[in-house]
C-alpha cells in the first residue's frame, strides 16, 4: 500500500513546476494551520508570560478548555450537515438551572416530593439537555425552519426558561443533603482522576466518541454528504431528516454536559450561565476548520480550535491586555482563520489544475 | 483520426474567409479544470453577418469556448481579439458590453419574477430615475411578438411551460444589442412550430449583420440555418468548413472521429414484469400536470427508453418512481404488489434506484472522495455490527469500490481521491456505480449522457446493456434521438407529462417520435 503510494508520487514530482511544488508545500502547511496556530499562541505566551507552563496554570486553562471544547463537539456535527445551533449557551444556562432545581427543590409529585440521586440527576438534566435539541431539530427537519431561525428563537426561549426557573435568581450550595441522598454533585467539576480533571476526562472521551462516530459509521458519513450536498444525500436515499434530527439532539446533550460541569464547579445554577457561549463554540469550529458551508471538517480540528480560543484568552488576561483589545483580537484571529481557508480552497484548486 | 491541419487542408480552402474579417477571434486558448483539460489550444473564428454553428459530442468542449466568450470563465492561457482589438472579460457583464450575448443552455430566468421584469433585468429602462414600467411593457409585448410567445407580459415566468421559458430567454437577448449572439442549444425545448419561429428571427439577426453562434445536436437544423461550421472534439478543433461544402456524414465522422460505433443494442429475453405504473399523476404548484394519468410496465430484463423536450415530464416520472414527490396519485406495483407511498431510502431498499439527471445538484457529494460517494448508498452493507451500532469496514467498502471501478472502467488514480477531480463522463460513472451496489431490481438513468464525452458515452450505454443482461429492468430517459434508439427495446415518448406513444423497437418511427414530443402538437391533438 505504502510503497504504491510512494512510487506514485516519486514518479509524479520530477514532472511538477516548482511553482507548483511550492503550491503544494504551501497547502499542506495551510491544511495543518491549526496545529501551528496552538503551537504558536502556546510558544508565544510561554515565553511572554511567567508562570504560563506551571502544572497548575495548565490545569486551570484545561478546564477553560473543556467549556469551549465540549460545546465545540456537539457544535461541529451540526455545522458539518450545514446547519447551526445558536441555543447552546441558553441551554448550558438552562441545565444548569435544572441541575441546581433538582438537587434543592426535587420534583414535586402530589404532596410529597422527589430527590433523584446526583447520577440520577445528571441523566435527567442530560436527557432535558437533548430535548431541547430535539425541538430545534423537529423545527428545522418537521417545519423547515432555517437553522438560525429555529435556534435563534430557541436562544430566546430556553433563556427566558432558565430566569423563569428561580424568578432570576440562583440556585446556590448545591452541596446537597445526607439525609436526600443526592451529595457529590462537585465531583463532576471539581473531581479528578490520575490527576486530571473529570471534565478533561469528560472532553477526551467524547471527542474520542465523535471522532470516532464521524469517520467509522455510516452515521458520520451521512452527516458529511448531507452538508456537502444536501439533495445529493436525498437521491441516494438517506434518511436526512433523521440524521439532522439527531445531530441537533446531540449538540444539546453536549451543552447540558456543559451546562452540569460548570454548575458543578461553581456549586450554583446562575440562570445566565453560558451567555454567548454558542458565538465562541462556533468559532473554535471554524477556527479548527470546518466549512460553515457543511460536509467539510473534523472534531479534532474544533477541539484544537477550542485550545486555541482558551489559550488566546487566558494568555491575553495573564499578560495583562485590557478586556476590549481581547475582543478585539479574539475577533481578528476569527476572521483571518476564514481568510485563510478560502485561500487554502483556492490554492487547493490551483494545485489540482497544476497537477 | 485527422490533425487539426490535414483537416484545413482537405477542405476546401478558397472557400473559408480570411480570419481577418471575423468578428471575434480566440487565438490558441486553453482552459483547464480540476482533472481535465476542456479546452486545448483552440483556434476559432466567429464571422458577422452569418450563422457560425458549433458542433460537438458533450463534453466536446462547446460549452467551455462559449463560456470564454461571453465572460463567465477565463482562459487558463491564450486570447480571445473582437473586432481585432484583445480584451480580457471579467465577468458577463464586460463581454455584453464588448457586444456579446450568451442565450444559456440552462435557463437563467427568475421564476417568481414576470416575464417583463425577467427580460429587463440587470438593464431596466428608466425613466427620471424609477423604472419605466410602462415603457418596458410596451417593449415586452413587441419582443414576445417578436418570438411568437402568446402570452401577457405581467405573468409569471414559472407558471410558463419549459418551451415557452426558452423563448422569453431569447427575447431578452432580443432586446439588448449585440453584435455576437451565442445560442445554445435554443432548440432543445422547442416544439416544431416555435422553432420555425426561431429560424424566423435567425435569419433576420443575419441580415441585420449579427454573428450568430449556434450551438445544437440536431443535423438537420444545422444543415439548414448554418453558413459555417466548426467541429470540437475532445477539446480540440477537428474541423472547419463552410455548411454548403458539407453533408451530414461528415459532421458525424468528425464529431466521432472515424466509425466509432457508440451504441451496440442486442436482443434480449424480457421477464414477467417487475415494475407496473398505473393512472400516476401529479399536480405542479401552479396547477398544470407536471405527470398526467401515465401508465406503462417494464419486464424483468428489459431497457426502455423514454424520449421528450425538456419539461415534458421525465424527470418527475422518475423521481416518482424513487419516493419523491408525496403528493403524487396512482398506483405503483412493484413484483405484482402495489407499492406503499415511501421515501427514497424505502424504495432503494426495495430495489429501485435512480441515476439523477444533474449529477452537480443531485448526483455526487462534492466535498466526498471518490469511494465516500461510490458506497454513500449501500454502505450499510459494509458494516459489521456491535451492541447493535453499525461500523464501517474500511477494507469491505474499499473492495467494493474498486470493484465498480474497474468493471466501469473509471477513469481515476486513486479511489480516495475527491470526486471533483474527474472528468464528467468518470463522475457520472462513480454516480452509476453508486445505484449499481444498491443492486437493485429496478434502476432509473436520468439523461445519463448529459455532458459526457464520447467514449464515456458508449461506457455508459454498454454497462446498461450489461445491467440489462442481469435481469435489471432499466428505464433511461434522453432528448437525444439517436439515443433514445441506442439500446432500448421500447421507446416511450412523452410530452406535457403524458405518454403520448409506446413504441416497440422495431415500430419505431423518427417522424412520429418527433411529433409525438412536441407540445403543441399533443395539444392540438387533445383540443380535436
Amino acid at each position: 500500500m505504502t510503497t504504491v503510494t510512494n512510487n506514485m508520487s516519486s514518479q509524479d514530482h520530477p514532472h511538477r513546476s516548482k511553482s507548483a511544488q511550492a503550491s503544494w508545500v504551501l497547502l499542506q502547511v495551510l491544511k495543518l494551520r491549526i496545529f501551528v496556530a496552538l503551537f504558536a499562541v502556546v510558544l508565544y505566551f510561554s515565553l511572554s508570560v511567567d508562570n504560563f507552563l506551571t502544572t497548575n496554570n495548565l490545569l486551570i486553562m484545561a478546564q477553560h478548555i473543556t467549556i469551549i471544547g465540549i460545546l465545540a463537539i456537539g457544535m461541529t456535527l451540526v455545522i458539518l450537515t450545514a446547519g447551526i445551533d445558536l441555543s447552546v449557551g441558553s441551554t448550558v444556562g438552562f441545565s444548569g438551572m435544572m441541575a441546581g432545581f433538582l438537587i434543592m427543590n426535587g420534583i414535586p409529585i402530589g404532596d410529597s416530593v422527589l430527590f433523584l440521586n446526583i447520577p440520577e440527576v445528571i441523566l435527567v438534566t442530560c436527557l432535558v439537555g437533548a430535548f431541547i435539541g430535539y425541538i430545534n431539530g423537529a423545527l428545522i427537519t418537521y417545519l423547515n425552519v432555517a437553522p438560525f431561525i429555529a435556534t435563534l428563537g430557541m436562544l430566546y426561549v430556553v433563556r427566558g426558561a432558565a430566569l423563569l426557573f428561580n424568578d432570576g435568581g440562583t440556585f446556590s450550595r448545591l452541596q446537597g443533603h445526607e439525609e436526600l441522598g443526592n451529595m457529590g454533585f462537585s465531583i463532576l467539576g471539581n473531581g479528578s482522576l490520575l490527576g486530571i480533571g473529570i471534565p478533561v476526562w469528560l472532553l477526551l472521551a467524547l471527542t474520542l466518541v465523535t471522532w470516532f462516530v464521524s469517520y467509522k459509521t455510516p452515521f458520520g458519513r451521512y452527516v458529511y454528504a448531507i452538508g456537502g450536498n444536501e439533495s445529493a444525500a436525498v437521491f441516494s436515499g438517506l434518511r436526512v431528516r433523521r440524521i439532522k434530527l439527531w445531530v441537533y439532539v446531540f449538540s444539546g446533550f453536549c451543552a447540558a454536559i456543559v451546562g452540569l460541569v460548570i454548575t458543578s464547579q461553581l456549586q450554583t445554577g446562575h440562570p445566565m450561565t453560558g451567555d454567548t457561549y454558542e458565538l465562541r463554540a462556533i468559532a473554535a469550529v471554524v477556527l479548527g476548520g470546518t466549512a460553515l458551508s457543511g460536509g467539510r471538517g473534523s472534531v479534532i480540528g474544533s477541539v484544537i480550535g477550542a485550545c486555541v480560543i482558551s489559550i488566546l484568552n487566558d494568555g491575553m488576561v495573564m499578560s495583562g491586555v485590557s478586556n476590549f483589545w481581547q475582543m478585539v483580537i479574539m475577533g481578528l484571529v476569527i476572521i483571518i482563520a476564514v481568510v485563510i481557508d478560502q485561500l487554502q480552497q483556492r490554492l487547493h484548486k490551483r494545485v489540482m489544475v497544476l497537477t | 483520426m485527422h490533425t487539426v491541419e490535414e483537416q484545413r487542408n482537405s477542405s476546401n480552402e478558397q472557400h473559408l474567409e480570411s480570419p481577418s474579417k471575423a468578428l471575434v477571434q480566440v487565438k490558441n486558448a486553453t482552459k483547464r479544470y480540476p482533472g481535465t483539460v476542456a479546452l486545448d489550444a483552440v483556434n476559432y473564428e466567429v464571422y458577422p453577418g452569418s450563422v457560425n454553428v458549433l458542433i460537438g459530442e458533450n463534453g466536446a468542449g462547446k460549452s467551455t469556448l462559449m463560456k470564454l466568450l461571453a465572460g463567465a470563465e477565463r482562459p487558463s492561457e491564450g486570447d480571445i481579439f473582437v473586432k481585432g482589438k484583445s480584451v480580457h472579460f471579467h465577468g458577463v457583464r464586460d463581454a455584453e458590453k464588448a457586444g456579446i450575448g450568451i442565450i444559456f443552455q440552462e435557463l437563467n430566468l427568475f421564476p417568481d419574477m414576470s416575464i417583463v421584469e425577467n427580460l429587463f433585468i440587470g438593464n431596466e429602462m428608466r425613466h427620471a430615475g424609477k423604472i419605466d414600467t410602462r415603457a418596458q411593457y410596451r417593449k415586452a409585448t413587441q419582443l414576445l411578438e417578436r418570438v411568437g410567445l402568446e402570452a401577457d407580459p405581467s405573468i409569471r415566468v414559472g407558471d410558463l411551460y419549459v418551451g415557452q421559458q426558452q423563448l422569453v430567454e431569447i427575447a431578452k437577448m432580443l432586446g439588448r444589442q449585440v453584435d455576437v449572439l451565442i445560442m445554445d442549444e435554443p432548440t432543445s425545448a422547442l416544439s416544431q412550430k416555435e422553432v420555425e419561429v426561431l429560424f424566423g428571427i435567425i435569419d433576420a439577426l443575419r441580415q441585420d449583420g449579427v454573428a450568430v453562434i449556434y450551438i445544437s445536436h440536431r443535423l438537420e437544423e444545422i444543415m439548414r440555418i448554418g453558413d459555417h461550421i466548426t467541429v470540437l472534439r475532445n477539446g480540440r478543433i477537428v474541423g472547419v468548413d463552410l455548411v454548403k461544402n458539407i453533408d451530414i456524414p461528415w459532421i458525424v465522422r468528425q464529431m466521432v472521429g472515424g466509425d466509432h460505433k457508440i451504441f451496440d443494442y442486442r436482443p434480449r429475453q424480457i421477464g414477467e414484469p417487475t415494475l407496473t405504473v398505473k393512472n400516476l399523476s401529479l399536480k405542479r404548484v401552479n396547477g398544470t400536470f407536471a405527470l398526467d394519468n401515465v401508465n406503462f410496465s417494464v419486464g424483468r430484463g428489459e431497457v426502455i427508453g423514454i424520449y421528450g423536450l425538456m419539461g415534458a415530464g421525465r424527470t418527475e416520472l422518475l423521481e416518482v418512481l424513487l419516493g419523491l414527490h408525496r403528493s403524487a396519485v396512482g398506483q405503483i406495483e412493484f413484483d405484482g404488489k402495489p407499492l406503499a407511498k415511501g421515501k427514497p431510502a424505502n424504495r432503494i431498499k426495495a430495489g429501485i434506484a435512480l441515476v439523477p439527471e444533474d449529477r452537480q445538484t443531485s448526483g455526487m457529494v462534492q466535498t466526498l472522495s471518490v469511494r465516500d460517494n461510490m458506497t454513500l448508498s449501500s454502505i450499510g452493507r459494509c458494516c459489521s455490527h456491535f451492541l447493535g451500532f453499525r461500523m464501517i469496514r474500511g477494507q469491505l467498502e474499499k473492495q467494493q469500490s474498486q470493484r465498480m471501478v474497474s468493471t466501469l472502467g473509471i477513469k481515476v488514480s486513486h479511489d480516495s481521491d475527491k470526486i471533483t477531480t474527474l472528468s464528467g463522463g468518470n463522475m457520472q460513472k462513480v454516480i452509476i456505480g453508486k445505484a449499481l451496489l444498491t443492486e437493485p431490481r429496478v434502476l432509473l438513468f436520468d439523461e445519463p449522457t448529459r455532458g459526457v464525452d464520447v467514449g464515456a458515452k458508449a461506457d455508459i450505454y454498454r454497462a446498461m446493456n450489461d445491467i440489462a443482461d442481469q435481469g435489471v429492468s432499466v428505464i433511461y430517459t434522453t432528448s437525444e434521438l439517436d439515443e433514445a434508439l441506442a439500446v432500448a427495446d421500447r421507446v416511450l415518448v412523452m410530452a406535457l407529462g403524458r405518454i403520448t406513444v409506446d413504441l416497440p423497437r422495431d415500430e419505431v418511427d423518427r417522424d412520429l417520435i418527433t411529433q409525438k414530443a412536441s407540445p403543441s402538437a399533443v395539444q392540438d391533438a387533445a383540443a380535436q
